[in-house]
């Protein structure tokens, strides 16, 4: 390991951060599954980073994982962002407030 | 070494996020967030993880980030470029971000040439991940293709055409 467990953490936390806020502050619903994105990378940052603290390989397989998991995410979200842009001529999530059929 | 060179790689992923995060136009965020990644690929590469590393690149950065960009510009969700102030300061810190890439790559590269004496820097070959990923983790793998499928028939359900109605005027 050649930094200290703790400096990552610290690194992938403020990522973390940052992807959160990404998600709660923007109303675009691009810049929301960008939010998204990088959440998910600050976890892998940490998964890789604990892979290699303990010398075991399963973090590196669960970011594998990750990453299958994510591009099924991405493609079906921007499949939804697509269709919710061909019902009302607007990417934006103030646009979709109301609840019906 | 290795760990400077964690240290500055990890200021310029959290830089490109900071300023990936507070765009407006979503095509420079998905620029800067490209240049996230990267640095990220090479973080886990000192950490021993040259295939994520390598898959970091190919997916995130190669694939779903053009896929977003590509949705952009199908969309037409980016705004109209207004012509602001001189042209260099907006590619400052672009330039900027990628010339200390640029250079974290030359360094590691000749870091590993020079540090090359048998031994691996890596812990997690591609022959020891392989077993590991499609022996122990055959039933993970086995989910995560269904998940893909199902993905896959999701995104052709939500993005079929309708036929028979007529396409309400925009």
């Amino acid at each position: 390991m050649i930094v200290p467990l703790q400096h990552v953490l610290v690194v992938a936390g403020l990522m973390f951060g940052l992807g959160l806020a990404c998600v709660l502050t923007h109303r675009s619903l691009i810049m929301i599954l960008i939010g998204v994105e990088v959440m998910i990378n600050a976890v892998g940052l940490v998964l890789v980073a604990s892979s290699a603290f303990w010398q075991q390989v399963d973090g590196q397989l669960v970011v594998v994982l990750l990453m299958a998991l994510t591009s099924a995410e991405v493609s079906i979200s921007l499949a939804m962002v697509v269709y919710l842009h061909h019902r009302k001529r607007s990417a934006d999530s103030d646009a979709f407030d109301e609840m019906k059929g | 070494m290795a760990a400077i060179l964690f240290y500055i790689l990890s200021a310029v992923a959290l830089g490109a996020t900071l300023i990936c995060v507070t765009r407006r136009n979503p095509v420079h965020a998905v620029i800067y967030l490209v240049h996230a990644f990267f640095a990220l690929a090479m973080i886990f590469y000192l950490f021993g993880a040259p295939l994520v590393a390598a898959w970091e690149v190919i997916i995130y950065a190669g694939a779903i980030m053009v896929l977003f960009m590509f949705i952009i510009m199908m969309l037409e969700l980016a705004p109209d470029q207004t012509t602001e102030g001189p042209g260099w300061k907006r590619w400052l810190p672009v330039l900027l971000l990628s010339g200390t890439l640029v250079v974290c790559t030359l360094l590691l590269m000749f870091a590993d040439a020079e540090t090359a004496s048998g031994v691996p820097r890596y812990y997690a070959s591609p022959r020891t991940f392989g077993y590991a990923l499609f022996k122990e983790y055959a039933l993970a793998v086995e989910i995560v293709s269904f998940q893909l499928l199902f993905a896959a028939v999701g995104a052709f359900y939500v993005g079929r055409r309708e036929k028979r109605k007529p396409r309400r005027a925009p």
